[in-house]
């Protein structure tokens, strides 16, 4: 049953997205390819859009996995579940006034958690990368947005926004491509 | 979004204070989930409750709900436009960007002891041996390893210390 698995499969990625938004992008890769839901490259499309639309990118991710697969009640299924774990242990927190949260074995998971985290987004940055530049007229895409994006903030430190940084990446797309 | 939060929840509505929404952003860096979630149960229990927290997650949510439910209606028959396509093949690559970029923000902010830093090269490197062979092992059983690892750590440490006498 779609529901069920899409309140399981958005469940654990709520409860496993320790550090935000981007840490539960290869968590939803995972749950998606694995139940076999969407497309790879239409999940990728669809951080682009949740990038630049308001919303945390994993509230908009379920939002869109839900509903494609489930419709209207599909995506309020996946939005609820990705949702909940966070609002619970809040909650818990609260209520236990944070003696759990300064726990030395809480520190300790958490010490060993958020490193394996970073490790597991740098994969995913690259692989997505990789994937996507596979003919050179990619790869040159994937070289240039690389200068445009971090040269200026080694030499003025000043960042470029990701928006802008999409929009610049899809006016690339359509030049090297055609229209 | 953090900023839009301070904005609204403590210089306009003065629901809480700024001290306060800085340790709830601590806390939210260490608990799973988005920030924007943490910090509206946060508010919404503190100012009335669970009803309150409801409701404040509720408002939260709904937005981005709503635009990302109609886009996704649309989604499939704008993806047909040529020249959307071809911008989506440059679209990819700066999402990847975006990943690998958050992954550095996030080493810039951790501390670098040997540990986390061993951490951080192991699963990297798993997480690419797993892509590379297709092996069927989730991201999350990596997480649980890396977790009882580091506890491991700390008991052992602990029990030598122990051992060694009177030192903290």
């Amino acid at each position: 049953m779609i529901y069920l698995e899409l309140f399981i499969g958005f469940l654990t990625v709520g409860l496993f997205s320790f550090g935000g938004a981007y840490a539960a992008i290869p968590l939803i890769r995972d749950v998606v390819i694995s139940y076999g839901w969407i497309e790879e490259d239409t999940l990728t499309d669809m951080i682009a859009i949740s990038e630049s639309t308001p919303g945390p990118i994993m509230v908009n991710l379920a939002t869109y996995v839900g509903s494609s697969k489930g419709g209207l009640l599909g995506g309020i299924v996946a939005t609820f579940a990705v949702v909940l774990p966070a609002f619970i242990i809040i909650l818990l927190i609260m209520a236990m006034m944070k003696r759990l949260h300064g726990n030395k074995y809480v520190q300790a998971i958490l010490r060993g958690l958020k490193p394996c985290i970073i490790g597991i987004i740098l994969a995913t940055g690259c692989m997505m990368i990789i994937k996507n530049s596979k003919d050179y007229r990619t790869a040159l895409i994937a070289c240039i947005l690389a200068i445009v994006y971090f040269v200026p903030r080694k030499i003025f430190s000043k960042k470029l926004s990701p928006i802008l940084l999409i929009m610049i990446s899809a006016a690339l797309g359509v030049i090297t491509y055609g229209v | 979004m953090i900023s839009i939060i301070i904005n609204i929840c403590v210089v306009k509505k003065k629901w809480i204070t700024h001290d306060e929404i800085m340790n709830v952003a601590v806390i939210a860096e260490s608990t799973p989930g988005p920030i924007a979630i943490n910090c509206a149960t946060y508010v919404g229990y503190k100012k009335k409750g669970i009803m309150g927290a409801i409701v404040a997650t509720l408002g939260v949510v709904l937005p981005s709900f709503i635009i990302i439910y109609l886009i996704s209606i649309f989604l499939n028959n704008f993806l047909e436009i040529k020249w959307v396509v071809n911008a989506f093949k440059g679209i990819r690559v700066a999402v990847g960007l975006l990943i690998l970029d958050a992954g550095f923000n996030m080493i810039e902010k951790m501390k670098k002891e040997p540990f986390q830093v061993a951490v951080v090269c192991s699963s990297f490197i798993v997480m690419v041996l797993i892509n590379i062979f297709a092996w069927n092992f989730s991201s999350i059983l990596l997480m649980f390893i890396a977790a009882i690892v580091s506890v491991l750590i700390i008991m052992v440490q602990e029990a030598q210390s122990g051992k060694g006498g009177a030192f903290k």
